[in-house]
């Protein structure tokens, strides 16, 4: 029992940072229709940018308010300079443009910083709680307390406030949303803000509970964390956050009792098999696409 | 005295090889109701769309006697061209009263955009019964009415009406052109409305043109061209 509510533990916390890189990909998806690819890469950059910044002694806040800086910068400059050219092409041109940004990101820090992995500083140091022999350390606590803070700030800006409405209306119909007067274009370039500066964080979480650094560490997370998107409901922001939280979930189960080795093509195999059941995922409406 | 608002010179639009707008000219007097009749497929909603900064066009715009031609759809909400778009485009996923605020999506005067909410929903009960109601969910009608509230909740100068009669039943037809009516006296909102319902924009408005195949065949008063024989064949049903 304890072991069971242990991996459950151990699996929000998992699911947490799942859920953070979710919900940049479900956004920008409600607003572009595009699957940014880059997305996962935007967590190695954020990660990076930390291990630089604390390995030269500059302290643990000023590194992640910098990291999140640098991965706004990367992400709105991604969208302007390679998606906006495209937005009135194809969707095949835009997703494969999106996977060589995703490799142009890789080989970018590779050059800049090797190929030899590198280790993150230890930056939580908080003592691990026990709860009738369940543990949960410290990089487990903070994760998920900065993740479930975070997805609450997300929750309101996204219904209550203007720019949050504004999101929603541009999703909706973009060209309506024009004729209110609202400029597409920010909005576009908020929702890549947001959705990078969740994947700073998510990469400095990420990095915390798993410091080992290469240049390609974004891509399975980021990969996952789109699986959870679509899981929940792709474009839906809640159904990012369940997503994530499941994926995390099942992943760990899979690992616990099933296998360490074929967990990752258990999760995809769930997917497809959830995929079959609800095509627009578990918070998607079942609806046929309007005309 | 020059009276005139807003004025269209040589417009063309073109679709890829297609030009579904041929070059037209017109004007609006500041004040006025002026309507663009024509068939399905004429070039009325190609047209808003070009003046409302959707679509890339040749020809000149001129709005307060400023060349406006080139600005940015937003920059025009701003100033106050207004459109109330083609089959309502209500957001169904937001409330009526996020629609509402869309609608004021520009503005920063919180306290005068509250006015002017208890002023919509003073004018449209119907709307105020429903304002936690997603716009999906309401009626033919009410998504109309919403659409106009919307509109006007962004203090227009010039209001752009795409069809607004369409799809709807003739006793909600009236009431629509009864608040367009409103609008334009009350509010002193000068008013471009494009209509198939020809009688009706006709026997509202103070100029009118007729489009056939992106080019005005016809132009003259509201009630000249509901008397004249050609528009009556063409439009009126003989
Ligand atoms: N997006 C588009 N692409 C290509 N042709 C279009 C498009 N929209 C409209 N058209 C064509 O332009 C012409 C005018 O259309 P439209 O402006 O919608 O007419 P109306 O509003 O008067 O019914 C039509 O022949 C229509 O088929
Ligand atoms: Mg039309």
């Amino acid at each position: 029992m304890n072991l069971f509510t242990q991996q459950i533990v151990n699996g929000l916390s998992l699911g947490a940072i799942y859920a953070l890189i979710a919900l940049g990909y479900t956004m920008v998806y409600g607003i572009c229709k595009l699957i940014n690819f880059a997305h996962g890469d935007i967590i190695m950059v954020g990660s990076y940018i930390a291990y630089v910044l604390l390995a030269n002694g500059i302290s643990l806040p000023v590194s992640i308010i910098a990291s999140v800086v640098g991965c706004v910068i990367v992400g709105v400059l991604i969208e302007k300079i390679a998606y906006k050219p495209l937005r009135d092409t194809s969707r095949i041109s835009l997703l494969i443009t999106a996977i060589g940004i995703s490799y142009l990101l890789q080989n970018l820090c590779q050059l800049i910083m090797g190929v030899n992995p590198l280790t993150f500083p230890s930056i939580i140091n908080i003592e691990s709680l026990n709860f009738f022999g369940v543990t949960i350390t410290g990089n487990m606590l903070v994760t998920l307390i900065i993740s479930i803070i975070l997805m609450i700030v997300i929750d309101l800006l996204v219904k209550k406030t203007k720019i949050g409405k504004a999101m929603r209306a541009v999703s909706e119909d973009r060209e309506a949303a024009s004729l209110m007067g609202i400029n597409i274009n920010s909005i576009i370039s908020i929702t890549f803000a947001i959705g990078s500066a969740l994947a700073a964080i998510a990469g400095i979480l990420w990095a915390a509970n798993y410091p080992q650094l290469k240049p390609t560490m974004g891509s399975l997370p980021g990969i996952k964390a789109f699986i959870a998107a679509v899981f929940g409901g792709i474009g839906i922001v809640p159904g990012a956050v369940l997503g994530g939280f499941l994926l995390g979930l099942v992943e760990t189960m899979t690992k616990a009792y099933i296998s360490t080795q074929f967990s990752d093509g258990i999760v995809f195999f769930i997917l497809i098999v959830m995929l079959i059941f609800k095509p627009n995922g578990i918070l998607g409406k079942n609806e046929k696409e309007k005309v | 005295m020059n009276n005139t608002l807003f004025e269209v010179k040589d417009l063309e639009v073109n679709y890829g090889l297609i030009q579904a707008v041929k070059g037209i000219s017109f004007k609006i007097d500041k004040g006025s109701i002026v309507s663009l009749i024509g068939a399905n497929g004429a070039g009325k909603t190609t047209t808003l769309h070009a003046l409302s900064g959707l679509l890339k066009h040749k020809g000149q715009i001129y709005f307060e006697d400023k060349d406006i031609t080139h600005l940015s759809s937003d920059k025009k909400v701003s100033l106050g061209i207004v459109q109330v778009p083609e089959r309502r485009r209500i957001f169904a996923n937001l409330t009526v009263i996020e629609n509402l605020e869309m609608g004021a999506y520009l503005r920063r005067d919180k306290e005068e955009i509250k006015k002017d909410l208890d002023k919509v929903f003073t004018s449209f009960p119907r709307l105020k019964e429903r304002k936690e109601q997603l716009g999906g969910t309401l009626s033919g009608g009410e998504q109309q009415m919403l659409a106009i509230a919307r509109a006007l909740m962004s203090k227009p100068k010039l209001l752009l009406l795409d069809e607004p009669s369409m799809g709807l039943s003739p006793l909600l037809v009236k009431e629509i052109f009864n608040i367009i009516l409103d609008i334009n006296n009350k509010e002193g909102v000068t008013v471009l409305l494009v209509e198939q319902n020809a009688k009706m924009a006709l026997s509202i408005s103070d100029h009118a043109y007729a489009l056939e195949n992106g080019k005005i065949v016809t132009s003259g008063s509201g009630k000249e061209l509901l008397n004249s024989e050609d528009i009556k064949k063409a439009y009126l049903g003989g």
